[in-house]
């Protein structure tokens, strides 16, 4: 597929082609960059660095129906996802869209998963490459991601300053091509050498790093290491590290009934929760923030790699800059490597 | 593919208690509203299911029942929360729903031709259930079936009807244990790992599998191997908290293992290195 240029002057024009599908965009909220459906182009807030909240909710949502019923009624009327319709998440960072590639092999493996997959079907991501990084504790470049990063993208816009690189990389991309046909133009060939040379350039601008080589094999080795009370005895349990995290994905499931209508619905949960493995007879196999912080590193970097073959981190950066007490995933791997 | 997140819809056929008490124990025997679901279902014992009732939520139960045990489900289920309080209340006739059967199962047919020993601990014996049935209904597939099972008091044993049935068949060795003494109680007095020694299984060409509260399971395994009884020898079930019972919700993980699809089965050989698994 070639690339084609996309000036500036008509992302506007773009987006309101766009608003023909459900057109999510990052927009500003306070001091908060969060994605959201917008009704408006001029709401989309595209000169950012990255959103505080990654657009994972997109695809799960914090809080979604399964099924509704009605009490005195036996049947169970199944959550539509299909109505939500075809939509657009426009302007995500490679990062985050490498995020969904990596979730995407939880909710298909074995039991498929409906909702998720359904949703993931319906939505196009265009993504736009990171000049600058977008924060100073970005690490994509240690987990196989890069500013320039394609995985999970349908089509990927390269920020050449004063235009996009438009570069579709899957079917649902040729087709955004063929839907954005008229605000398109050829490429230059000199566009798509200048891009990888700033590829590169913008990879040398992360700072932040970490050599993840062994450390899947070494953290069950570390299982009575006195390092994860020291890297936890801060934490505050708010959960806030996963609840932003592109790649977290562990939800609740309750029912809710309201004069007699009710749904089952599942929500985002967190492994730094104390319930989160609290049985019924009141015992507990993760009691306290060690055995929980224990869990997460664990999760992220050992039992998902061991299952999936993949690393459940993008180097996004956000828990690190996000957590109350600065607690620094680094730092723990750091760490762990060197215990 | 059907969507595994929605229950089928069962009707209660009988319902009694089995134990008494603020934790009693109640079982339910239930079949499909549709008949039709029948014709695709089919489980294993060792496998489980999500029963709930919608309003209040689900939780997971082993399916108690063999399948060689025809036209119903049942499940045996201790009243000690929310959503199994709310299913102690339901009757003979009550709707209740079933979303399964979910994990994996004991390698029954692995078995063939091997002694088994049960060795179970108060609610654990609900596991252990559909193996007991299920070799009692393939009798010639299978070597010596040793059952031994015990709770605080005899009147905290589950099953207590088919126990008798057990001694007075023959077709099986059952031994019966309460934790202290009590009056007319004609069989051992002490906890199951103690009648375990008692029993004194020969680990030869057979197979252990145990079920029941963790510190029962520690020593119990601890018995076994005393007796010569290797880790692919012994079976057990783990237990976690669960929400979706599929492998996505995360919470039932032991190290990269979850326990509601790769489990809840798990011979000690799989487990034993992984630290969690007895947390
Ligand atoms: C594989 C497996 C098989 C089981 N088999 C049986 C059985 O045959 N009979 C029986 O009486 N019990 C069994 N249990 C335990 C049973 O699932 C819990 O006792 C039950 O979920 C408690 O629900 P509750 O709403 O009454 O308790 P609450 O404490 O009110 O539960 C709140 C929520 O947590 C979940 N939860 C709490 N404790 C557990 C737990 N120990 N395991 C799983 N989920 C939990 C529930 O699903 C519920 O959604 C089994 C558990 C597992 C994992
Ligand atoms: S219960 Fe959800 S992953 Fe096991």
């Amino acid at each position: 597929m070639a690339a084609k240029k996309l000036s500036k002057e008509k992302v506007g024009e773009v987006l309101q082609e766009l608003s023909k599908f459900r057109l999510i965009t990052p927009v500003k909220s306070d001091d908060v960059v969060l994605f959201r459906e917008i009704a408006d182009p001029k709401e989309a807030f595209l000169e950012y660095g990255n959103s505080t909240v990654p657009p994972k909710k997109v695809v799960f949502p914090q809080t979604e129906t399964l099924f509704r019923f009605t009490i005195g009624n036996p049947e169970l009327r199944e959550k539509n996802v299909e109505e939500e319709g075809t939509t657009v998440i426009f302007g995500l960072r490679p990062c985050d869209a490498r995020a969904m590639s990596i979730v995407d092999k939880l909710f298909s493996w074995d039991y498929e998963d409906p909702y998720y997959l359904k949703r993931r079907e319906l939505t196009t991501l265009v993504g736009m490459t990171c000049v600058q990084p977008p924060s100073i504790n970005c690490f994509c470049t240690s987990l196989q991601g890069s500013p320039f990063g394609k995985d999970g993208l349908d089509v990927l816009l390269v920020d050449m300053g004063d235009h996009f690189l438009f570069q579709p990389l899957t079917e649902k991309g040729a087709r955004m091509e063929e839907t954005l046909a008229s605000y398109l133009e050829d490429a230059s060939p000199g566009d798509v050498e200048r891009a990888s040379s700033m590829e590169e350039e913008a990879k040398g601008k992360i700072v932040r790093s970490i050599d993840p080589q062994g450390i899947a094999e070494k953290l069950p080795s570390l299982w009575e290491d006195p390092l994860w009370k020291r890297v936890s005895d801060a934490c505050l349990g708010c959960g806030i590290c996963t609840f932003l995290c592109p790649t977290c994905h562990c939800f609740d499931m309750q029912d809710e009934v309201e004069r007699g209508e009710g749904r089952r619905a599942r929500m985002w949960d967190s492994c730094m929760f104390c319930e989160y493995t609290l049985h019924a007879s009141g015992h507990n196999p993760r009691p306290t923030r060690k055995e929980r912080t224990r869990n997460r590193i664990s999760h992220k970097y050992s039992y998902y790699p061991k299952r999936f073959d993949v690393i459940a981190c993008v180097g996004c950066g956000r828990c690190i800059s996000l957590c109350p007490v600065n607690i620094d995933i680094l730092e723990i791997l750091e760490q762990v490597v060197e215990a | 593919m059907k969507n595994p997140y929605i229950p089928y819809e069962a009707k209660i056929l009988e319902a009694w208690y089995e134990t008494p008490g603020d934790r009693c124990i109640k079982t339910f025997k239930v079949t499909f509203a549709d008949d039709k679901v029948w014709e695709t279902w089919s489980h294993r014992p060792g496998q489980c299911a999500m029963v709930g009732i919608p309003g209040v939520g689900e939780s997971m139960f082993c399916i108690s029942s063999s399948p060689t045990e025809k036209g119903y489900l049942r499940f045996s289920i201790m009243k000690v929360g929310k959503n199994t309080t709310a299913i102690h209340e339901l009757e003979a006739g009550d709707t209740i729903y079933v979303r399964g059967p979910l994990g994996n199962w004991f390698p029954m047919d692995e078995w063939k031709g091997k002694n088994v020993v049960t060795i179970g601990g108060g609610i654990g014996q609900a596991p252990l259930r559909p193996v007991i049935q299920y070799i009692r209904d393939n009798r010639d597939d299978y070597g010596e079936l040793t059952v031994i099972y015990g709770a605080r008091t005899s009147a905290d044993h589950c099953f207590k009807d088919e126990f008798q049935d057990m001694m007075a068949c023959g077709d099986c060795c059952c031994h019966l244990a309460v934790d202290v003494e009590e009056e007319n109680w004609p069989h051992f007095v002490g906890f199951v790992p103690q009648l375990l020694m008692e029993v004194s299984p020969s680990p030869e060409n057979t197979i252990a599998v145990t079920c029941g509260p963790p510190i029962m399971i520690k020593f119990v395994l601890k018995n076994l191997e005393k007796l010569g009884f290797t880790p692919d020898q012994i079976y057990t079930t783990l237990e976690n908290r669960m929400k979706c019972g599929i492998g996505k919700c995360g919470r039932c993980n032991v190290g990269h293992i979850y326990i509601c699809k790769d489990g809840p089965v798990f011979s000690y050989e799989q487990i034993k290195d992984i630290p969690e698994a007895f947390a």
